[in-house]
């Protein structure tokens, strides 16, 4: 099947006052229709800057300085802005990781969810409420025709965030960017939106991109995943096969690190230092100085290696044969 | 459990609402103004071996971190005890009288002042009880330092030199400076990075095996709480409804809301064969201002039945060393007793 989505050497950078953070850079991969896509690494390995830099949203002093994102046959990156607003909250939506700050606290959830099936179809209050009620009840909430009158702070932390995806879900777009979505909300309800979201990518065919630094939510829900560390994806390939068989060093010392797969009580296998400042990487692979297996070559930057569906920028990759 | 060094004796705290004259009589007139408390705390009762670490786990609301507080003693109950090692943790009056309980808590960017070095954040708590003199402070403070695995020079720097991981290891430095038995710990990780994560359960690991501390670790991690604590205890609105050695409870948990709980933490999948069908539990937790009745699960258990709309159930010991409070291990859901 042809991509939906085509990015290639995505490059944003941060022009601060302390120096140029390259926020992202060299980024790419694809996204076909219906496919969900986990975008995984911790704070500052410009996972959440790759989802705002697809539709726009980086602020300054930041830009996107290099590369093409291709969609539905145009490229976002050159596409002026008045065009790329019909396609934000229509083609392509986001779903932010607090809903409380996404709703507007002065408006019920009808009036603003009318505001946007309004500002991208001319519709009557009627038909566009409509939509929003049937919105409302594809995303588990009960008794959508009452929670349309709501306000934002009448509603929990796990309803509010059920709207905001039901307002990303308006337009039936075809690509939904979904940054932390559940990481505020507690297990049991984190475990209901997660059951809700395969439900609904595979009833409509939606493709989601699904930014997360939990690799456990995102292994039974995306079909890929892209791992990304300072900037760069270090690793990407098919979830189940990754997350079986790391061939990064960053990936298999994430997953090493976690409680559940070690006994009780001892000490946990522990990725050493902590993540490097973009604004003075070293040269070379920037996992090198936390990586047990590193040697003089990663003083260069490793290329991207590719094989069997997936990729991996590492000299000394786990499980291939030297 | 060894013996206990911490025990909490039927706790209750309960918040009401703080209402200006304008408020009440609004309320008496029939205004909308929120005039019930909320039930954290209800009625809880633990004890805490030495050199023992108890997990405390519950999801957002049902009380844990107001618990925590109360077991740490910078929080008064409405009512119950605490004590440690046999001798109450607050006077009449709600003021600590130990220093033997210390608290780490979930975000080490708030808990640290910005203003003085990290130096004087750790002596400030030791040199005000007596514990070391202003003159030997600065090796006192960078004793911990290096104990909690951080350059003793970095003791003339400001919290916001260090990154999330290296100022959690000052928040817990801080804690151990006033040499606690006991250390309540509140989300230690919740806030930090995964690859951090790991870095200070292994400290908290190994300062337990050092120093022979005693930690309540509040968590709604439910997978770091199986890595760190010898028992566990579940907390819904307000109650303890299940308690006993950690992997017992996880393996063969016996509360209906445990069940619940332990199938909605996402697994790290490997296989596709494993992308099994899942069905989390339905609704959401109950408001604590208004508690249902008899058993606090009963509005989503679905194993519900007459009897614990109406009963609040009590803990049984459904196995040796466990107890859970559910109508379905003394007598059934059926009617009412």
């Amino acid at each position: 099947m042809s991509a939906l989505l085509e990015v290639e050497n995505l490059a944003t950078h941060f022009f601060t006052r302390a120096g140029v953070v390259k926020a992202v850079d060299g980024v790419s991969f694809s996204v076909r229709p219906g496919q969900v896509v986990g975008l995984v690494g911790e704070s500052g390995s410009g996972k959440s800057v790759t989802g705002y830099s697809l539709l726009g949203l980086v602020d300054p002093p930041g830009r996107v300085v290099g590369g093409s994102i291709r969609f539905e046959g145009q490229d976002l990156v050159t596409l002026p802005q008045d065009r790329l607003r019909a396609i934000r909250g229509r083609r392509i939506s986001m779903v932010f990781q607090d809903a409380t700050a996404t709703l507007n606290p002065v408006l019920t959830v009808g009036e603003q969810m009318l505001l946007v099936v309004k500002a991208h179809e001319a519709l009557s209050d009627k038909a566009g409420l409509s939509l929003a009620l049937d919105a409302l009840g594809r995303v588990g909430i009960p008794d959508p025709a009452s929670r349309l009158r709501s306000y934002p702070h009448q509603l929990s932390g796990g309803m509010r965030q059920r709207v905001a995806i039901a307002i990303a879900l308006l337009h039936r777009p075809a690509l939904v960017i979904a940054d932390e979505p559940t990481t505020a909300l507690d297990v049991s309800v984190q475990a209901q939106i997660i059951h809700e979201m395969r439900e609904l990518v595979r009833t409509s065919g939606t493709a989601v991109i699904w930014i997360t630094h939990d690799l456990a939510t995102v292994s039974s829900l995306a079909d890929d995943i892209l791992v990304m560390y300072a900037g760069r994806v270090v690793e990407s390939g098919p979830t189940r096969t990754i997350l079986r068989s790391p061939r990064h060093p960053y990936t298999l010392g994430l997953l090493d690190s976690v409680p559940s797969r070690n006994p009780p009580g001892v000490d946990l296998p522990q990725i050493p230092g902590s993540t490097p400042s973009l604004l003075s990487l070293p040269p070379g692979c920037p996992f090198a100085p936390r990586c047990g297996f590193a040697t003089d070559v990663c003083r260069e930057m490793p290329a991207v290696s590719q094989a069997d569906g997936r990729t991996w920028r590492c000299h000394h990759p786990r499980g291939v044969a030297a | 459990m060894s013996d206990p060094i911490m025990t909490l004796d039927g706790v209750v705290k309960r918040f009401d609402p703080r209402l200006s004259l304008g408020d009440r009589i609004a309320a008496a007139i029939g205004g909308d103004v929120e005039t019930r408390s909320v039930q954290a705390v209800r009625d809880v009762t633990l004890a805490i071996g030495k050199g023992e670490t108890l997990g405390l786990v519950g999801e957002s609301g049902c009380g844990k971190s107001t618990l925590g507080r109360i077991a740490a003693g910078i929080m008064k109950p409405t009512a119950g005890t605490v004590r440690l090692a046999g001798a109450p943790v607050m006077d009449a009056a709600g003021g600590k009288l130990t220093t033997r309980i210390q608290t780490v808590f979930q975000d080490p960017f708030a808990s640290l002042n910005p203003r003085i070095t990290i130096g004087e954040t750790l002596a400030e708590g030791p040199i005000a009880h007596g514990l070391v003199t202003p003159a030997k402070a600065r090796d006192y403070a960078a004793q911990w330092l290096d104990l909690v695995g951080l350059d003793p020079s970095y003791a003339s720097r400001y919290p916001h030199q260090f990154s999330g991981g290296q100022r959690q290891r000052v928040a817990i430095a801080r804690a151990l400076a006033m040499q606690p038995e006991v250390l309540v710990c509140d989300e230690p990780v919740a806030s930090l990075d995964v690859s951090i994560q790991a870095q200070i359960v292994n400290l908290l690991l190994k300062l337990k095996r050092e120093l022979g501390l005693t930690y309540l670790f509040i968590s709604h991690d439910l997978g770091v709480v199986r890595h760190i604590s010898e028992r566990v205890a579940i907390m819904y609105l307000g109650r303890i409804v299940e308690l006993g050695p950690t992997l017992s409870v996880y393996e063969t948990p016996q509360h209906p809301y445990t069940q619940a709980l332990l199938a909605s933490v996402p697994r790290l999948v490997t296989s596709d064969a494993d992308l099994a069908e899942f069905k989390p539990i339905a609704g959401e937790i109950p408001s604590p201002l208004a508690p249902p009745t008899g058993c606090a699960f009963h509005t989503r258990c679905p194993h519900a039945g007459p009897r614990c709309a109406v009963e609040q159930p009590g803990l049984v010991a459904p196995m040796p060393g466990r107890l859970a409070a559910c109508h379905l291990l003394a007598g059934g859901v059926g009617k009412a007793a």
